[in-house]
């Protein structure tokens, strides 16, 4: 139904397209350009392009030096060397200076499949999250890549963009708008609300079309800006539902959910329930295979709104 | 006159050549001036400007200090004494931090911000200044010292080190205070943040350079020797490092906490040019930077030796006065032997 593109090689058209008008991008990349495919701008910009091989603590304080000089940096690695490998690096060299630098995680989340929990980042938006003037940034789609992508150029302070390595459902739109902090209303509806982030954003409609057949009318929300996060929707759409089904693919704990869950119990303390990674380590499989087996699916979010809709009554 | 020497404009940059050397001797050997002086041979390319006499005229050569007048040397060593006596009252004043490396440290930092690098005080923010990035950041009270002696900011703020609301951290914070060019304190991190400015000065053809202080510790961490490669790796011999080799960090002896010798052969197997000197010795100093300034294709590092505490006789090669600050008595003694 929907078609499938990549969200890397949407990232490597919006990084050439910067480097056709922006003389201050600069990109770095740690032996993984061909990867990540920053190779396609190295290949237009090789000037502007800096592969630092196997050492990512280096590559995000050079990136530091170069925003701090005034360049706008993209680093770009997979998400487990991008985070949790380099978090002192993020914390102290660009998150506490609120440099321009924009790090752009691909291969994130369980869907990496083959190469198994050391390389399925499950923790990067609770690690990227806790860390004051970060922002974080998880497209649903190739085309909401791109748009985000762009639109970090002109963003002040760090951010942090988390991208999957397969191709993934293209369900938004080229002329949609896109802003950062800003959720994208995909459906609406007035039983249940559904938010997702990232590829889940297509497993929460999938499960809206099931629950529809069940006339359940839920509202689908596409949180691609964790944080900060677009409170007035969630607060607007928790009241009008009085029910919240959360789904990302990253560990349950301290991701979308728990960002959501925050957001609700200070303001409207609706039934909810979380989608995700039961926090645990990830293994090889397929894709698909580790969706099903660690529940990322559409039956599991539909599930979930049953599970949150029998509570409505008990508030 | 070549102090103190803080220019506003890059034209300015060699007025410190203009007169005959008052030390050393100059001769002429094929189409190169040699210029020999205490601790270096200088190379230095025959350029217009210069008499047969080796009379440099203005903008000529960037011989830098190494011709300085004794008196001028002794002026630099007057202004380390005032910022040597500032750290001993600003870590006094704030019962806490980092006087051992601050004052190992302190002649290096007057020679770059006294005499070595352009920068302007009143515009700390101009496009074309030297950077000086700090990567030991626990010596930011040194750091501290020389800005405010420069004019970046009041001398007496100087003594709101680590109060609640100063500029002055504990360690540097660039959103805080004016002229700190980064954000340090997480050892390690300083140099490759130093390989990002130089590679924005060679991207942006701009002729800045870049000046990275480290600890010897810091010479444990992984990340140096990542950034060391990649220094050389992206010839950035617009890039300066400045070891400050008090041979001690915060458990004991560098040698007794992590063998990192053979230092120099360490890093000019890595690439760099590798230049030791005496870091309380201006002269030293000066020639050191000087001569790094002409090595092309590849960074340069000097190792300086130094004396933690140097200045202070009960702190010079002591352990203890890493991150501990003086009792009443204590400081007193320290200020009085500072004079």
């Amino acid at each position: 139904m929907w078609k499938k593109e990549s969200q890397r090689a949407a990232f490597a058209e919006a990084l050439v397209e910067l480097g056709n008008t922006r003389k201050d991008v600069v990109v770095l990349t740690a032996d993984l350009s061909s990867s990540v495919k920053t190779n396609k701008f190295a290949e237009k910009f090789p000037e502007h392009h800096f592969n630092v091989g196997i050492s990512e603590q280096n590559m995000m304080s050079i990136a530091a030096g170069l925003a701090a000089s005034g360049s706008t940096v993209f680093a770009s690695t997979f998400a487990v060397f991008a985070t949790s490998r380099v978090y002192d690096q993020i914390r102290q060299s660009i998150a506490w200076p609120k440099l321009n630098v924009n790090i752009v995680a691909t291969h994130a989340g369980i869907t990496v499949g083959g190469d198994g929990a050391s390389h399925q980042m499950l923790e990067d938006i609770a690690l990227m999250c806790s860390l004051p003037n970060m922002t974080v940034i998880v497209p649903s789609d190739a085309l909401e890549t791109k748009k985000a992508v762009i639109s970090v150029v002109d963003y002040n302070g760090p951010t942090y963009i988390r991208l999957g390595r397969g191709d993934v459902p293209t369900i938004t739109k080229e002329n949609d708008s896109f802003k950062i902090g800003k959720a994208t209303i995909m459906k609406e509806g007035k039983d249940v609300t559904l938010i997702g982030t990232g590829i889940m954003v297509s497993q929460c409609l999938l499960a809206a079309e099931k629950l529809e057949k069940e006339n359940i009318d839920a509202s689908v929300i596409n949180m691609s800006t964790v944080k900060p996060i677009d409170e007035k929707v969630i607060i607007k759409h928790a009241t009008k539902t009085g029910a919240v089904v959360t789904a990302e693919e990253h560990n349950i704990i301290g991701g979308l959910g728990s960002t959501v869950s925050t957001v609700l119990s200070e303001n409207v303390p609706v039934p909810m329930k979380r989608v995700g990674i039961p926090d645990v380590f990830g293994e090889s499989g397929n894709s698909d295979e580790l969706m099903e087996k660690y529940g990322l699916t559409s039956e599991n979010i539909v599930k979930a709104a049953h599970g949150v809709m029998k509570k409505k009554g008990s508030r | 006159m070549c102090f103190p020497r803080i220019l506003g404009k890059p034209s300015g940059f060699s007025v410190a050549a203009r007169r005959k050397p008052s030390f050393g001797f100059l001769r002429q050997t094929g189409k190169h001036k040699v210029f020999s002086c205490e601790a270096f041979l200088f190379l230095l390319e025959k350029e217009k400007g210069c008499d047969e006499k080796g009379y440099y005229s203005k903008n000529t050569l960037h011989l830098g200090c190494a011709s300085l007048r004794n008196n001028e040397i002794k002026t630099l060593e007057e202004k380390a004494g005032i910022i040597r006596k500032h750290i001993i009252e600003m870590i006094y004043n704030a019962s806490s931090g980092h006087p051992g490396g601050s004052l190992s440290a302190a002649d290096i930092f007057t020679a770059l911000y006294f005499n070595v690098m352009r920068h302007d005080p009143k515009n700390p923010k101009w496009e074309d200044r030297d950077r000086f990035i700090l990567s030991k950041g626990h010596a930011a009270p040194a750091l501290y010292a020389a800005l405010a002696e420069a004019g970046y900011f009041p001398v007496e703020e100087l003594l709101t080190l680590r109060k609640l609301g100063s500029r002055l951290q504990g360690h540097p914070d660039m959103r805080k205070l004016p002229g700190v060019e980064a954000s340090t304190g997480s050892e390690g991190q300083g140099l490759s943040i130093g390989i990002g400015m130089a590679l924005h000065a060679k991207l942006n053809r701009k002729a800045y350079r870049v000046y990275v202080m480290i600890g010897d510790g810091e010479n444990d961490c992984g990340q140096i020797w990542e950034a060391a490669m990649s220094g050389a790796h992206f010839k950035t011999d617009n890039l300066t490092v400045i070891l400050d080799r008090n041979g001690l960090q915060l458990d004991g002896t560098t040698n007794q906490i992590m063998g990192i010798e053979p230092l120099a052969d360490k890093w000019k197997s890595f690439g760099w040019k590798v230049i030791e000197i005496n870091g309380h010795n201006f002269r030293e100093i000066l020639n050191g930077i000087e001569h790094a300034k002409k090595i092309k294709g590849k960074p340069t590092i000097i190792i300086a030796h130094t004396t933690k505490g140097k200045g202070v006789s009960f702190m010079e090669g002591a352990v203890s006065f890493h991150g501990k600050p003086p009792n009443k008595e204590e400081y007193e003694q320290a200020m009085k032997e500072l004079g």
